[in-house]
Protein backbone atom coordinates (compact mmCIF):
# COMPACT_ATOMS: atom_id res chain seq x y z
CA UNK A 1 0.00 0.00 0.00
CA UNK A 2 1.91 2.95 -0.77
CA UNK A 3 -0.57 6.00 0.28
CA UNK A 4 -1.44 6.75 3.73
CA UNK A 5 -5.05 7.09 2.19
CA UNK A 6 -5.00 3.36 2.08
CA UNK A 7 -4.26 3.01 5.65
CA UNK A 8 -6.29 5.00 6.35
CA UNK A 9 -8.92 2.90 4.55
CA UNK A 10 -7.58 -0.27 6.11
CA UNK A 11 -7.80 0.60 9.62
CA UNK A 12 -11.48 1.81 9.52
CA UNK A 13 -12.21 -1.15 7.77
CA UNK A 14 -11.33 -2.96 10.83
CA UNK A 15 -13.27 -0.18 13.28
CA UNK A 16 -16.24 -1.80 10.96
CA UNK A 17 -15.25 -5.38 11.69
CA UNK A 18 -15.65 -4.57 15.37
CA UNK A 19 -19.04 -3.42 15.09
CA UNK A 20 -18.43 0.28 15.26
CA UNK A 21 -21.62 2.74 14.91
CA UNK A 22 -19.80 6.22 14.49
CA UNK A 23 -15.63 6.37 13.05
CA UNK A 24 -13.95 9.53 13.25
CA UNK A 25 -11.63 9.61 10.78
CA UNK A 26 -8.83 12.45 11.10
CA UNK A 27 -5.61 13.43 9.29
CA UNK A 28 -3.57 16.41 10.90
CA UNK A 29 -0.76 18.39 9.17
CA UNK A 30 1.51 21.04 11.00
CA UNK A 31 3.65 22.26 8.89
CA UNK A 32 5.54 23.95 11.14
CA UNK A 33 6.28 21.43 13.63
CA UNK A 34 6.97 19.05 10.57
CA UNK A 35 4.52 16.42 11.67
CA UNK A 36 1.68 14.33 9.74
CA UNK A 37 -0.97 12.22 11.99
CA UNK A 38 -3.86 9.67 10.67
CA UNK A 39 -6.24 8.71 13.55
CA UNK A 40 -9.47 6.47 13.63
CA UNK A 41 -11.28 6.66 16.64
CA UNK A 42 -14.00 4.02 17.15
CA UNK A 43 -16.60 2.61 19.55
CA UNK A 44 -16.45 -0.64 18.60
CA UNK A 45 -15.85 -3.54 20.29
CA UNK A 46 -12.75 -2.68 21.64
CA UNK A 47 -9.47 -5.23 22.57
CA UNK A 48 -7.57 -6.56 26.08
CA UNK A 49 -4.87 -4.99 26.81
CA UNK A 50 -2.80 -8.47 25.84
CA UNK A 51 -4.85 -8.30 22.37
CA UNK A 52 -2.82 -4.61 21.88
CA UNK A 53 -0.03 -5.60 22.39
CA UNK A 54 0.21 -8.02 20.01
CA UNK A 55 -1.50 -5.92 17.56
CA UNK A 56 1.67 -5.18 15.68
CA UNK A 57 2.86 -9.11 15.43
CA UNK A 58 1.41 -9.81 11.69
CA UNK A 59 0.96 -13.32 13.27
CA UNK A 60 -2.11 -11.89 15.81
CA UNK A 61 -5.21 -11.08 14.03
CA UNK A 62 -8.74 -11.55 14.79
CA UNK A 63 -9.38 -12.76 11.20
CA UNK A 64 -11.29 -16.04 10.67
CA UNK A 65 -10.06 -16.38 6.72
CA UNK A 66 -6.13 -16.39 7.77
CA UNK A 67 -4.01 -16.64 9.84
CA UNK A 68 -1.56 -13.79 9.24
CA UNK A 69 -2.83 -9.51 9.65
CA UNK A 70 -1.18 -7.25 8.20
CA UNK A 71 -2.63 -4.16 8.24
CA UNK A 72 -1.14 -2.57 11.57
CA UNK A 73 2.36 -3.94 11.14
CA UNK A 74 2.80 -2.37 7.84
CA UNK A 75 1.41 0.97 9.15
CA UNK A 76 3.51 1.33 12.46
CA UNK A 77 6.47 -0.01 10.11
CA UNK A 78 6.13 3.08 7.96
CA UNK A 79 5.49 5.39 10.42
CA UNK A 80 8.67 4.22 12.39
CA UNK A 81 10.91 4.73 9.33
CA UNK A 82 9.96 7.95 9.22
CA UNK A 83 10.49 9.08 12.37
CA UNK A 84 7.24 8.16 13.76
CA UNK A 85 5.46 6.03 15.66
CA UNK A 86 2.10 4.02 15.74
CA UNK A 87 -0.02 4.04 19.08
CA UNK A 88 -3.46 1.55 19.85
CA UNK A 89 -5.54 2.82 22.67
CA UNK A 90 -8.19 0.27 23.31
CA UNK A 91 -11.16 -0.50 25.93
CA UNK A 92 -13.71 -3.66 26.10
CA UNK A 93 -16.70 -2.67 25.16
CA UNK A 94 -15.96 1.03 24.72
CA UNK A 95 -14.12 1.59 21.42
CA UNK A 96 -10.43 1.64 20.16
CA UNK A 97 -8.47 4.68 19.21
CA UNK A 98 -5.35 4.12 16.35
CA UNK A 99 -3.02 6.99 16.25
CA UNK A 100 -0.16 6.84 13.19
CA UNK A 101 2.02 9.98 13.07
CA UNK A 102 4.73 10.46 10.54
CA UNK A 103 7.47 13.02 10.21
CA UNK A 104 5.96 15.36 7.53
CA UNK A 105 9.23 15.67 5.29
CA UNK A 106 10.55 12.54 5.30
CA UNK A 107 11.73 11.14 2.33
CA UNK A 108 10.31 8.13 3.34
CA UNK A 109 6.77 9.66 4.33
CA UNK A 110 4.00 7.71 1.77
CA UNK A 111 2.02 10.53 0.38
CA UNK A 112 -1.36 10.87 1.45
CA UNK A 113 -2.88 9.74 -1.29
CA UNK A 114 -6.79 10.02 -2.68
CA UNK A 115 -8.05 10.91 1.22
CA UNK A 116 -11.26 12.03 -0.62
CA UNK A 117 -11.50 8.47 -2.15
CA UNK A 118 -11.26 6.29 0.73
CA UNK A 119 -13.84 8.42 2.95
CA UNK A 120 -16.02 7.98 -0.35
CA UNK A 121 -15.89 4.47 -0.30
CA UNK A 122 -16.39 4.24 3.22
CA UNK A 123 -19.62 6.39 3.69
CA UNK A 124 -21.16 4.47 0.77
CA UNK A 125 -19.51 1.12 1.34
CA UNK A 126 -21.14 0.81 4.95
CA UNK A 127 -24.22 3.42 5.18
CA UNK A 128 -24.80 2.35 8.47
CA UNK A 129 -21.80 3.58 10.16
CA UNK A 130 -21.69 7.13 10.96
CA UNK A 131 -18.84 8.82 9.39
CA UNK A 132 -17.00 12.01 10.37
CA UNK A 133 -13.61 13.21 8.45
CA UNK A 134 -11.66 15.36 9.98
CA UNK A 135 -8.55 16.87 7.45
CA UNK A 136 -6.31 19.69 9.19
CA UNK A 137 -3.36 21.88 7.40
CA UNK A 138 -2.36 23.82 10.08
CA UNK A 139 -4.69 26.33 10.79
CA UNK A 140 -7.81 25.51 8.84
CA UNK A 141 -9.90 22.36 9.02
CA UNK A 142 -12.56 20.42 6.66
CA UNK A 143 -15.00 18.91 8.47
CA UNK A 144 -17.27 16.12 6.76
CA UNK A 145 -19.88 14.55 8.89
CA UNK A 146 -22.41 12.02 6.93
CA UNK A 147 -24.50 12.62 9.71
CA UNK A 148 -26.39 15.60 8.26
CA UNK A 149 -26.93 14.23 4.59
CA UNK A 150 -28.18 11.15 5.86
CA UNK A 151 -30.68 12.78 7.77
CA UNK A 152 -31.98 14.88 5.10
CA UNK A 153 -31.98 11.99 2.64
CA UNK A 154 -34.12 9.80 4.49
CA UNK A 155 -34.51 7.11 2.48
CA UNK A 156 -33.01 7.80 -0.24
CA UNK A 157 -30.35 5.74 -1.15
CA UNK A 158 -26.33 7.28 -1.05
CA UNK A 159 -26.06 5.69 -4.19
CA UNK A 160 -28.06 7.46 -6.82
CA UNK A 161 -26.11 9.64 -8.90
CA UNK A 162 -27.10 12.71 -8.19
CA UNK A 163 -26.19 11.66 -4.71
CA UNK A 164 -22.75 10.11 -5.64
CA UNK A 165 -22.22 13.50 -7.68
CA UNK A 166 -22.54 15.77 -4.23
CA UNK A 167 -20.46 13.14 -1.63
CA UNK A 168 -17.28 13.00 -4.57
CA UNK A 169 -17.62 16.75 -4.96
CA UNK A 170 -18.19 17.84 -1.36
CA UNK A 171 -14.60 15.73 -0.30
CA UNK A 172 -13.31 16.75 -3.18
CA UNK A 173 -13.60 20.34 -2.78
CA UNK A 174 -13.19 20.46 0.79
CA UNK A 175 -9.66 18.49 0.41
CA UNK A 176 -8.33 19.96 -2.12
CA UNK A 177 -9.16 23.58 -0.66
CA UNK A 178 -6.51 23.14 2.44
CA UNK A 179 -3.90 22.87 -0.68
CA UNK A 180 -4.74 25.78 -2.10
CA UNK A 181 -2.31 27.82 0.41
CA UNK A 182 1.25 28.23 -0.76
CA UNK A 183 2.87 27.15 2.50
CA UNK A 184 1.81 24.01 2.58
CA UNK A 185 3.87 22.30 -0.15
CA UNK A 186 2.55 18.82 -0.92
CA UNK A 187 3.88 17.64 -3.83
CA UNK A 188 1.87 14.94 -3.54
CA UNK A 189 -1.49 16.12 -3.85
CA UNK A 190 -1.78 16.00 -7.95
CA UNK A 191 -4.52 13.66 -7.54
CA UNK B 1 -12.86 28.05 6.27
CA UNK B 2 -13.46 26.17 3.36
CA UNK B 3 -16.56 26.50 1.31
CA UNK B 4 -18.70 23.22 1.25
CA UNK B 5 -21.51 22.04 -0.80
CA UNK B 6 -24.30 23.13 1.70
CA UNK B 7 -27.40 21.28 2.69
CA UNK B 8 -29.12 23.05 0.25
CA UNK B 9 -27.71 21.72 -2.44
CA UNK B 10 -27.91 18.64 -1.39
CA UNK B 11 -31.85 19.12 -1.06
CA UNK B 12 -32.28 20.16 -4.45
CA UNK B 13 -29.90 17.37 -5.92
CA UNK B 14 -32.40 14.69 -3.98
CA UNK B 15 -35.07 16.77 -5.37
CA UNK B 16 -34.16 16.35 -8.84
CA UNK B 17 -33.02 12.31 -8.24
CA UNK B 18 -36.37 11.87 -7.23
CA UNK B 19 -38.11 13.46 -10.47
CA UNK B 20 -35.60 11.87 -12.74
CA UNK B 21 -36.40 8.23 -11.45
CA UNK B 22 -39.50 8.26 -12.78
CA UNK B 23 -38.24 9.23 -16.01
CA UNK B 24 -35.40 7.18 -15.66
CA UNK B 25 -34.96 3.31 -16.56
CA UNK B 26 -33.86 1.95 -13.43
CA UNK B 27 -32.77 -1.72 -13.28
CA UNK B 28 -34.22 -2.77 -10.75
CA UNK B 29 -33.01 -3.66 -7.11
CA UNK B 30 -29.29 -4.50 -7.62
CA UNK B 31 -26.42 -5.43 -5.22
CA UNK B 32 -22.95 -4.75 -5.84
CA UNK B 33 -20.70 -5.93 -3.64
CA UNK B 34 -17.00 -4.78 -3.23
CA UNK B 35 -14.10 -6.76 -0.47
CA UNK B 36 -12.34 -4.08 1.14
CA UNK B 37 -10.05 -6.03 3.89
CA UNK B 38 -6.51 -5.76 3.47
CA UNK B 39 -5.67 -7.90 0.81
CA UNK B 40 -8.46 -6.54 -1.29
CA UNK B 41 -7.28 -3.21 -0.56
CA UNK B 42 -3.65 -3.59 -1.60
CA UNK B 43 -4.84 -5.18 -4.81
CA UNK B 44 -6.51 -2.00 -5.84
CA UNK B 45 -10.21 -2.37 -4.32
CA UNK B 46 -10.91 1.37 -3.54
CA UNK B 47 -9.91 1.72 -7.34
CA UNK B 48 -12.56 -0.64 -8.38
CA UNK B 49 -15.16 0.53 -5.98
CA UNK B 50 -14.26 4.04 -7.76
CA UNK B 51 -14.57 3.26 -10.64
CA UNK B 52 -18.06 1.58 -10.10
CA UNK B 53 -19.28 4.32 -8.51
CA UNK B 54 -18.35 6.22 -11.49
CA UNK B 55 -19.99 4.77 -13.68
CA UNK B 56 -23.05 4.66 -11.56
CA UNK B 57 -22.37 9.22 -12.01
CA UNK B 58 -21.93 9.58 -15.42
CA UNK B 59 -24.11 7.04 -16.52
CA UNK B 60 -26.90 8.35 -14.45
CA UNK B 61 -28.28 4.77 -13.12
CA UNK B 62 -30.44 4.55 -10.29
CA UNK B 63 -31.48 1.73 -8.16
CA UNK B 64 -27.84 0.11 -7.25
CA UNK B 65 -26.45 -0.39 -4.12
CA UNK B 66 -22.91 0.10 -3.90
CA UNK B 67 -21.71 -1.76 -0.62
CA UNK B 68 -18.60 -3.28 0.90
CA UNK B 69 -17.41 -6.26 2.73
CA UNK B 70 -14.28 -7.37 4.73
CA UNK B 71 -11.73 -10.19 3.13
CA UNK B 72 -14.08 -13.65 2.28
CA UNK B 73 -10.65 -15.77 2.26
CA UNK B 74 -9.74 -15.81 -1.81
CA UNK B 75 -7.28 -12.79 -1.35
CA UNK B 76 -5.37 -14.33 -4.41
CA UNK B 77 -8.33 -13.29 -6.43
CA UNK B 78 -8.58 -10.02 -5.17
CA UNK B 79 -10.01 -7.31 -6.12
CA UNK B 80 -13.88 -9.08 -5.91
CA UNK B 81 -16.72 -7.88 -6.72
CA UNK B 82 -20.38 -9.67 -6.12
CA UNK B 83 -23.35 -8.95 -8.19
CA UNK B 84 -26.93 -9.84 -6.86
CA UNK B 85 -29.83 -8.65 -9.13
CA UNK B 86 -33.47 -8.94 -7.39
CA UNK B 87 -33.50 -11.75 -5.93
CA UNK B 88 -31.40 -13.98 -7.58
CA UNK B 89 -28.08 -15.73 -6.91
CA UNK B 90 -24.57 -13.92 -5.98
CA UNK B 91 -22.57 -14.25 -9.03
CA UNK B 92 -18.46 -13.43 -7.60
CA UNK B 93 -16.38 -11.68 -9.68
CA UNK B 94 -12.11 -12.16 -9.39
CA UNK B 95 -9.16 -9.85 -10.28
CA UNK B 96 -11.88 -7.12 -11.21
CA UNK B 97 -9.70 -3.97 -11.69
CA UNK B 98 -11.65 -0.73 -13.03
CA UNK B 99 -11.63 -1.01 -16.34
CA UNK B 100 -13.29 -4.69 -15.60
CA UNK B 101 -15.78 -3.20 -12.93
CA UNK B 102 -16.97 -0.95 -15.88
CA UNK B 103 -17.40 -4.10 -17.92
CA UNK B 104 -19.58 -5.70 -14.87
CA UNK B 105 -21.72 -2.85 -14.66
CA UNK B 106 -22.42 -2.56 -18.70
CA UNK B 107 -22.64 -6.41 -19.45
CA UNK B 108 -24.10 -7.52 -16.37
CA UNK B 109 -26.15 -4.87 -14.30
CA UNK B 110 -26.91 -3.52 -17.66
CA UNK B 111 -27.79 -6.18 -20.01
CA UNK B 112 -28.34 -8.88 -17.53
CA UNK B 113 -25.45 -10.82 -18.82
CA UNK B 114 -22.53 -12.13 -16.49
CA UNK B 115 -19.03 -12.53 -17.97
CA UNK B 116 -18.55 -16.08 -17.26
CA UNK B 117 -14.23 -15.55 -17.76
CA UNK B 118 -14.06 -13.35 -14.78
CA UNK B 119 -15.93 -15.85 -12.51
CA UNK B 120 -13.92 -16.81 -8.92
CA UNK B 121 -13.46 -20.24 -9.27
CA UNK B 122 -16.13 -22.67 -6.79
Amino acid sequence: MNELALHLLDIAENSVAAHARTVQLSVVEDTRADRLKLSVADDGKGMTAEKVAHLADPFVTSRTTRKVGLGIPLLKAAAEACHGYLTVDSIPGRGTTLEAEFQRSHIDRMPLGDVAGTVLTLVVGWPEVHWIFRYRVDDQEFLFDDQPIKEELGDMPLCEPEILAFLRQSLAEGVASLHTNPDSMSLELSF
Amino acid sequence: MPVVKSLEDLRRLKQEALEKRQARTTTGRVQVTVAMGTCGIAAGARETMKAILEYIESNQISGVVVTQTGCIGKCDYEPIVEVVIASGEKTSYGKINPDRARRIMKDHVGDGKPITEWLLPA
